[in-house]
């Protein structure tokens, strides 16, 4: 067998899934934004969600990675679903699905995405030397809940009254007139 | 990891395979045995549904094929694939494709966190509550995409309700599941099964907190769209719901899905209020494994039989009866009973005296529940009482006044 | 170990992708899709962070992650809500034609 010029590094099974999600969920997330057709959008955006998820799980983060599931899945994607559904009538319209400054704005998105795929390989990252979690993932659970009630109790408060406003003024907004 | 996974891995690489080869192979093992013993397990569903549900209604029910009609769901199955698969013209190719393929991934996925012995449990990992409850939402966005993609008024409003409803009932049923997560301090279902052993079967859940068995009961016949919450696809109203447009084998798969959520629930519930796989000569050598996963299959089958009871007993609820009932009698129930939970426990203390205070808790939480349900039902009662009374101008017909 | 970068740049990939859905489309609905994107994307950053920085006991990459997904289904809920109203009385849910302001 002749020697190839480059070693092709082999994958270890972690990266591979990563290589996995990653393209998946670049290929979703890429879906949500071109198709013309909404309802394909919507469900690309949850195969971007699942991804997100799975990435979740790849840095060890379970719980996140279950939260994620359950409030953009479960409750997000879904109510997006539904307004689609409720707005179909001009759905499927001659029109374009972009403005007219599509062009300019495709341009400044590569733009962005070039600057900071590039500035990531020059940064001097503070990685850690150890990249071994202390402990299980129960411990964190329970360290994550216990941050939640003493560090971080006043912005849960204020989140759990963001999300009341939220839901009042939903429904206010919604609601029929007559 | 679980167990079997170390049990495995450490066998395949002692036989010389290389390390990432075991992995896959393993995981592989995995995902086969689940995808191969759910279908079965179905199979055995089916029969015992129509078994007792007969039985319940003074038929027979199948005795034609097999001994006492074990063959009829071959036998149905066969016929299901040998029917034409039809793609309505104005059908959405690719959502009307997709769907049933992925209420059937949404259930399976599910059957990789439940416990069947100690050890042996697909993942034992440390949000394995949680998972439970945010998988059930793949179920929900199949549902959408076969309501939308089918192109069918009656699918479309399906479709509308599953997402109401499933919606809906996820919140009682995370916080009755939290009950217990907040007891026992852990979201694993194997630790969950390990802290149920005491007191020889006293120290199951379900004699401690009533309540928030009650509650898990009721929250997954909601989620697994079992009578009385089946007016998804009530045959009267909305003909099949969401799959109405489906045949044969995509028919089959929803059916499939359904039958499976339904013990998956039942599995849970086993696993977290009556004793997971506990019971006596677990702990034997030997037999003691086979004797637990016999008990945890005894224990999910039990509570499999009082959902067919109540499938064969309970008339179905009204649209707005489901919702109100979950908004506005289940949801308070659950979120006092969290609440109660959580001061006693913070309190600090002696064990039996919290166990106690808990205890206290979900009786007074179910009294005023069935209270509740109750007087919904006696108004309820009222209502069409009156609305059928000759002189009632509602619900009869009358003379157009010229 | 799949290096740090690698999350970066994925969360780049997919920050640019809502950026463009935000900016470019006219459906208000395709457009509140496209900044769920871009909260991932972020949300991708934060725990990536957590898990590869040296002071792994702050979880407070987590924690951000959990506000920032509380955060959004606040917004998604009163945005779609929005929408809804605004096709009740316009009829459109483009938002070139929502000009109400411009006489």
């Amino acid at each position: 067998m002749p020697e190839l010029p480059v070693e092709i590094p082999i994958p270890t099974p972690h990266q591979a899934v990563f290589i996995m999600v990653a393209v998946a969920t670049s290929v979703a997330s890429l879906l949500v934004v071109t198709n013309r057709n909404l309802f394909y959008s919507a469900l690309c955006l949850v195969g971007a969600l699942f991804g997100v998820a799975g990435v979740y799980v790849l840095l060890e983060a379970e719980f996140l990675a279950i939260a994620q599931v359950l409030v953009y899945v479960g409750a997000i994607a879904t109510l997006i679903t539904f307004a689609i559904m409720l707005t179909r009538g001009i759905m499927f319209g001659t029109t374009s699905p972009n403005n007219r400054h599509m062009f300019a704005v495709m341009s400044m998105a590569l733009l962005v995405f070039l600057l900071v795929a590039g500035l990531v390989d020059r940064v001097p990252w503070a990685v850690a030397e150890d990249l071994t979690l202390s402990g299980d993932g129960k411990s964190l659970i329970v360290d994550l809940g216990w941050e939640f009630v003493t560090t971080y109790a006043l912005p849960l408060e204020l989140i759990g009254l963001l999300l009341l406003i939220a839901l009042v003024g939903a429904v206010m907004l919604a609601r029929d007139d007559e | 990891m679980a167990e079997w996974y170390q049990v495995l891995m450490a066998a395949l690489v002692g036989a010389g395979v290389p390390e990432w080869i075991a992995t896959a192979i393993a995981l592989l093992v995995g995902v086969t045995a689940i995808g191969l013993v759910a279908p079965l397990i179905a199979l055995i569903l089916v029969w015992l549904l129509r078994k007792v549900i007969s039985r319940i209604q003074d038929r027979i029910g199948p005795n034609r094929v097999g001994p006492f009609g074990l063959l009829q769901t071959i036998a149905d199955i066969v016929k299901l694939l040998s029917k034409e698969g039809i793609n309505p013209s104005r059908a959405d190719f690719m959502a009307y494709n997709l769907a049933p393929i992925l209420s059937v991934f949404g259930v399976l996925l599910l059957f990789a966190v439940v416990p069947v012995t100690r050890g042996l449990i697909g993942v034992d990992i440390n949000v394995g509550v949680l998972y439970i409850v945010a998988l059930g939402s793949i179920g929900i966005m199949a549902a959408l995409m076969a309501g939308w993609g089918s192109n069918n008024k009656y699918a479309l409003l399906s479709g509308f309700r599953v997402v109401a409803q499933l919606l809906s009932y996820e919140i009682p049923l995370v916080l009755s599941m939290l009950a217990v997560v907040l007891y026992a301090g852990t979201m694993r279902f194997g630790e969950l099964a390990e802290q149920q052993g005491n007191f020889l079967g006293l120290g199951w859940y379900v004699f401690l907190m009533p309540g928030a068995a009650l509650i898990f009961f009721v929250c997954a016949l909601a989620e697994s769209e079992q009578t009385p919450f089946d007016l998804l696809e009530a045959e009267s109203e909305l003909i099949a719901g969401f799959h109405i447009e489906y045949s044969g084998m995509r028919f089959a798969m929803f059916f499939l899905a359904q039958f499976l959520s339904g013990f998956v629930f039942a599995w849970v519930g086993a696993a977290m209020f009556l004793g997971g796989w506990q019971g006596p000569g677990v702990d034997l050598p030997g037999i003691g494994g086979f004797l637990a996963a016999g008990y945890m299959m005894i224990k999910t089958f039990a509570i499999y039989l009082l959902m067919i009871w109540v499938r064969g007993t309970f008339p179905r609820l009204r649209v707005d009866q489901m919702m109100s009932f979950c908004w506005k009698i289940l949801v308070p129930l659950t979120v006092g009973l969290i609440s109660w939970q959580m001061v006693v426990q913070v309190l600090d203390l002696p064990i039996p005296v919290i166990a106690v205070l808990v205890l206290v808790g979900n009786l007074l939480v179910m009294g005023i529940g069935l209270y509740a349900v109750g007087r919904a039902i006696r108004q309820e009662g009222f209502r069409t009482k009156r609305a059928f009374t000759p002189d009632s101008l509602i619900g009869t017909v009358q003379p157009v006044a010229e | 170990m799949v290096p740090l970068q690698a999350y970066l740049t994925l969360a780049a990939f997919i920050f640019s992708c809502g950026l463009y859905g935000a900016l470019a489309r006219r459906n208000a609905i395709a457009m509140l899709m496209a900044v769920e994107l871009m909260l991932n994307a972020v949300n991708i950053n934060l725990v990536a962070f957590w898990r590869y920085g040296p002071n792994r006991e702050d979880l407070a990459g987590q924690t951000f992650a959990i506000f920032v997904i509380a955060v959004a289904a606040a917004e998604v809920a009163v945005g779609l809500a929005l929408v809804i109203a605004i096709y009740r009385s316009r009829k459109t849910v483009y938002l070139d034609e929502i000009d109400l302001l411009q006489g």
